[in-house]
């Protein structure tokens, strides 16, 4: 009956990478890193989800249709943030021209 | 489904096992019929357990891509606010207590990594393990919430709850301030509506998971999951590491703003 579980182990290294990149995300944000701030707590916080996603939430061996659904997901997401701020970054090109 | 994810089913004949192999999401087939003794779980729409299994979970991929959409709303008048208001955001964002906010991370991460032992302990039909790192589960996501009602409290005493007891009197405010002192206030008081808002979307979900937990940690006294039918536990973990990844953004974002500098 039991199928393919995955080994104990690989949750716990998993684990460990999730704790290793959250030590990593506060020492970032204590460095002096610029502009960058942002960018580099956006990228580790998106390994740390993909770790939880892929091991924790199986998606690294479900279905193709499961990755469907949970890219459409990230794709409407990304529709909604990435159209409002198209907007207001926009906006002062505007306000140029008019003078 | 991949082959390799393919979870055997010993209470279901092997012919009919053999009818669906490898098209668990597909229409069944139509010789497909009751022959033979199944899974009591198993749902007469169903070839097998396990395209019963394929499909609860893919229902609920479904409900976590819309949930994904209702937070989405939320990340994004965050990104709107802080692009606008940047200052405002990184002195906001100080204020909050940092050891806090990270010990609760790995409280989070910690559980996770329960209820993910929780899923195995049903696939591998081990009730003791099962019920064992459910209640853990359980426990953490309590011990979370009371760091967040610990983290609430301390906001409320520096008067840092918007509305009208909000103010900034009692705080050393940055030295070039951007705009007037009334305008930053607003501003500041702006990130504390997201912060709590947004936390206290996460807590209620919190707050869900840790209810539907304890309906399944009942259910399983019985063996109800750990026969080969697993779909309530993977459902509900699913849900719970959802919640984990909603707060492994709000993180960086709430509470790591400041020590470099503004945006």
């Amino acid at each position: 009956m039991i199928a393919h579980a995955t080994p104990v182990k690989t949750y716990c290294l998993i684990f460990g990478g999730l704790l290793l990149l959250t030590g990593l995300t506060v020492a970032a944000s204590l460095a002096p890193l610029g502009g960058l701030h942002t960018l580099v707590a956006l990228a580790i916080a998106s390994a740390k989800a993909a770790l939880v996603l892929l091991y924790f939430m199986h998606l690294a061996d479900s279905s193709r249709l499961t990755w469907v659904v949970a890219l459409s997901g990230l794709l409407w997401l990304a529709i909604l943030i990435i159209l409002t701020m198209s907007d207001y970054l926009t906006r002062e090109w505007w306000r140029v021209t008019d003078g | 489904m991949s082959a390799e994810s393919v979870h055997h089913d010993a209470h279901h004949d092997a012919a009919h096992h053999d009818a669906v192999e490898g098209q668990a999401a597909a229409p069944r087939s139509p010789q497909a019929g009751h022959s033979g003794a199944h899974h009591p779980a198993l749902a007469h729409h169903f070839d097998s357990l396990e395209q019963q299994q394929e499909a609860q979970s893919l229902g609920m991929w479904i409900f976590l891509a819309s949930e994904l959409l209702f937070f989405g709303g939320l990340f994004t008048v965050y990104t709107v606010a802080r692009w606008a208001y940047p200052e405002a955001f990184a002195f906001a964002s100080g204020h909050l207590v940092l050891w806090l906010g990270t010990l609760n991370t790995v409280v989070l991460l910690t559980s996770s990594l329960t209820m993910a032992l929780a899923v195995r302990a049903s696939q591998t039909c081990e009730l003791r393990s099962l019920r064992g790192y459910l209640v853990l589960t359980i426990v953490l996501g309590v011990v979370f919430l009371g760091i967040k009602m610990t983290e609430y409290y301390l906001d409320y005493r520096e008067h840092l709850i918007p509305g009208p007891m909000f103010s900034l009197a009692g705080h050393e405010l940055p030295d070039p301030l951007p705009g007037g002192t009334r305008e930053f206030t607003r501003h500041v008081e702006l990130y504390f509506w997201i912060y709590f808002t947004m936390t206290g979307l996460h807590a209620l979900h919190m707050i869900i998971g840790i209810g539907v937990l304890g309906v399944l940690l009942i259910l399983a006294r019985g063996g109800r999951y750990t026969t080969g039918y697993f779909a309530p536990i993977e459902i509900a973990g699913l849900y719970w590491h959802f919640v984990d990844i909603v707060w492994i953004f709000l993180f960086p974002l709430l509470y790591l703003i400041h020590h470099g500098g503004a945006a």
